[in-house]
């Protein structure tokens, strides 16, 4: 069996390369990719956590995880559209109406 | 006849309204006699429930009409006592035919219909007042004499003059009303209701000393001011203001009545308080005293009037503290008699004389209006006190009352008599100056005897002013008779017994009145010069009593002034710097806090991110450093 600790570094890993990316990047659709990298980094640590303590609650909270998400996806992907069509443009600093 | 006595106060209430929403369709004088004809029917059912009360021993009933608010004893119930029945009789008849004077005097004026709208208000409100059968409707009519008592003051509003008089009438008011509803509570707190049923009869158990003083002194501020008494009765000379119907009705027959009355009503608890009843003397002989010497020196007709209806307040006042309650009803109805006469025959000469008031241009007018001066001549004489007219009886009986009395009230009785002999010269002084000596009016004014309509009023006061003391003569006491019912729970002070005792007070009475009357005639019949110069021979006392010592200047120095500096510096300095600045402080204050904050709004998702970064990593900290 692999160390559980590799898999916390994988997940590590990603959930670092998604907050960067998010904070790097200005095309909301490649944001929104680093959102569900970070997510899913969550979900690694969640099942690896799981199965290293032999609890399945871990997977449990996973499946739930997964099925919101993609509720969610569709909501996001559908903003990201819809702005796009009103827009022709999906960079985030174009989008700083809320500046105060 | 009792069932249907709630008529006496609905049927002016009905002529009221009606007059105020269809008054504009009728014409002129209609409106006037559909309100003359409601008041002269409460006078008519008023007498008829009357009647059973002259065979004595009536203790009246109480009428239960619907339950207001049974939890202070404050129910719409009408006492129907020989007490409230004659003020009752004395407010609609005074009233009916002041009403017939008036749809003679307001002819021509733009808004006559108006004007009996609030009449016959006044007369719903006053009957309310004297028929209530418990302090809170006593308060109701209290307060709606009053209002109307404002709007009839006010009533030719364009006149500045009179709509300051209306507020100041209101005002002085009101201070009277503080102390009259403190002593109402008063009341409350001590018997648990308002209702003249459980209050009297329960009164010598329940009240101590003190709290019947208390009582007794609220009262006698409310009284004060609905009076006219020292130090409240500022209000009344300028009310004079009004139309000469209002000032004959409302300020001198009735309204100003209202506090011997409620003095009178209330004389259970003032048979406790012997300190009360001693202040309400006491007020009542200074007023009396202070009232005639200003009417003394007084140039305008009405004024004239106004200060003579304040000093016989104060004998009634006088009367009623000395515990003489029947004779100071007795005076009230007698001077509604010839008070109300005095001023519409005054209303007739002005309205003659074109609005002229002031007496130093009038004169000679004998000739020219005789059924007015014949009928003042006679109210003249029956307020000088001059037997058998109607004053003489009146005001002897308190004067005798007082005396026997005695001790320390002998000062007051002899304040009494030098009032009466004051009385009798000033009103012979008026007498004289409009109706004897040269004419000192211009020629065109051209003055004429009012139309019948106006003079039928005052032949028919001039009969009761004359015949209306023969009710109570000490040969015949009836009202006293017809009174005590309502009296039964104190004890009256009376004139004295002794027949010879009687005739030298009376003789005294009557000497006073003759030798004021006498001096004033005598003074002002000669030419103007020599009572100018008589007059002046007075200085500086006569220029003090013209300016009526000024009180309303003291007043203005000692209460408006400090009242008016007060209001200034709350209103531009406390409110709009204090109040305002606070206000204005608060959203100045959120508007910097935005001002700062609104920087962290970028707008850039970027920066969200790394400030959502960073607490979740603060947040991620502190959990690690509080789990080891």
């Amino acid at each position: 069996m692999v160390d559980p600790g590799w898999y916390m570094s994988l997940a590590a890993v990603l959930f670092a390369v998604g907050a960067l990316g998010l904070l790097l990047r200005r095309n909301a659709l490649v944001m929104f990719m680093c959102i569900e990298l970070m997510l899913n980094a969550v979900n690694l640590t969640l099942i690896s956590a799981g199965r290293a303590l032999n609890d399945l609650n871990g997977q449990v909270a996973v499946f739930f995880i997964l099925v919101v998400a993609a509720a969610e996806v569709v909501v996001g992907l559908a903003i990201i559209v819809a702005i796009f069509r009103r827009r022709t443009t999906a960079s985030v600093d174009d989008m700083s109406d809320l500046s105060g | 006849m009792v069932d249907l006595l709630w008529l006496v106060i609905a049927l002016p209430l009905t002529g009221s309204v009606v007059i105020h929403f269809f008054g504009r369709y009728l014409r002129e004088p209609a409106a006037g006699w559909l309100a003359t004809v409601m008041s002269a029917g409460a006078f008519v059912v008023a007498v008829t429930a009357a009647l059973p009360f002259l065979e004595g021993g009536d203790h009246g009933e109480m009428i239960s009409l619907w339950e207001w608010m049974p939890a202070i004893g404050a129910n719409l119930e009408m006492l129907w006592d020989p007490l409230s029945a004659l003020m009752a009789l004395v407010v609609t008849g005074v009233g009916t035919l002041i009403h017939v004077f008036a749809v003679g005097y307001m002819h021509g004026d733009e808004r006559f219909h108006r004007f009996f709208t609030n009449l016959n208000l006044f007369m719903a409100a006053m009957l309310i007042l004297v028929l209530g059968g418990n302090y809170a409707m006593l308060f109701l009519g209290w307060e709606l004499v009053g209002l109307c008592s404002y709007l009839l003051i006010g009533f030719w509003f364009n006149r500045s003059s009179a709509s300051a008089a209306a507020k100041k009438a209101f005002i002085v008011n009101r201070i009277g009303d503080f102390g009259f509803m403190v002593g109402l509570m008063l009341v409350f707190v001590s018997f648990g209701t308002l209702s003249y049923a459980g209050i009297f009869e329960q009164a010598g158990e329940t009240l101590s000393t003190g709290m019947a003083t208390a009582i007794g002194l609220l009262m006698l501020v409310g009284a004060a001011g609905k009076s006219a008494q020292i130090p409240l009765y500022v209000w009344l000379p300028d009310a004079m203001e009004g139309p000469t119907p209002v000032s004959a009705l409302i300020h001198a027959a009735t309204m100003v009545t209202a506090g011997v009355y409620l003095i009178a009503r209330s004389g259970a608890i003032f048979e406790l308080a012997p300190v009360a009843s001693n202040v309400v003397a006491v007020v009542g002989a200074l007023t009396a005293l202070f009232a005639a010497t200003i009417a003394i020196a007084q140039r305008d007709i009405k004024r004239v009037l106004a200060y003579s209806t304040i000093s016989q307040l104060g004998y009634m006042f006088l009367a009623v503290g000395a515990t003489a309650y029947v004779a100071g009803i007795f005076h009230l109805m007698t001077h509604a008699f010839f008070k109300a006469l005095l001023f519409l025959g005054a209303g007739s000469v002005i309205h003659a004389m074109n609005d002229e008031q002031d007496m130093n241009k009038m004169g000679g007018l004998l000739r020219r209006m005789p059924i007015t001066a014949t009928t003042m001549a006679i109210a003249t004489l029956a307020i000088a006190g001059i037997p058998p007219l109607a004053g003489f009886w009146s005001k002897d009986e308190i004067l005798a009352s007082v005396f026997e009395r005695g001790s320390w009230f002998s000062a007051l009785w002899v304040i009494g008599l030098v009032t009466a002999l004051l009385t009798a010269f000033y009103m012979a002084r008026q007498w004289v100056l409009v109706f004897l000596g040269e004419p000192r009016w211009e020629k065109e004014s051209d003055p004429r005897e009012s139309p019948t309509v106006m003079t039928a009023p005052l032949v028919a006061l001039a009969v009761l002013s004359v015949v209306g003391g023969l009710i109570n003569t000490p040969f015949r006491l009836g009202l006293e008779h017809f009174l005590e019912p309502s009296f039964e729970l104190v004890s009256l002070q009376l004139a004295p017994e002794g027949t010879f005792m009687l005739l030298v007070l009376a003789a005294l009475s009557v000497m006073a009145g003759v030798v004021g009357a006498g001096v004033g005639y005598l003074t002002y019949r000669r030419k103007p010069a020599r009572w100018r110069s008589f007059e002046e021979s007075f200085e500086p006392l006569w220029g003090m009593w013209e300016a009526a010592y000024d009180v309303d200047g003291l007043y203005g120095a000692v209460i408006v002034a400090p009242g008016r500096k007060t209001a200034e510096v709350a209103a531009f300095a406390v409110d709009t710097r204090v109040i305002d600045g606070a206000v204005n402080g608060i959203g100045g204050m959120v508007r910097r806090v935005g001002e700062a904050g609104r920087s962290i709004q970028t707008g850039y998702v970027r920066n969200y991110g790394v400030l959502f970064l960073g607490g979740a990593l603060v947040v991620i900290a502190f959990l690690a450093g509080a789990g080891s």
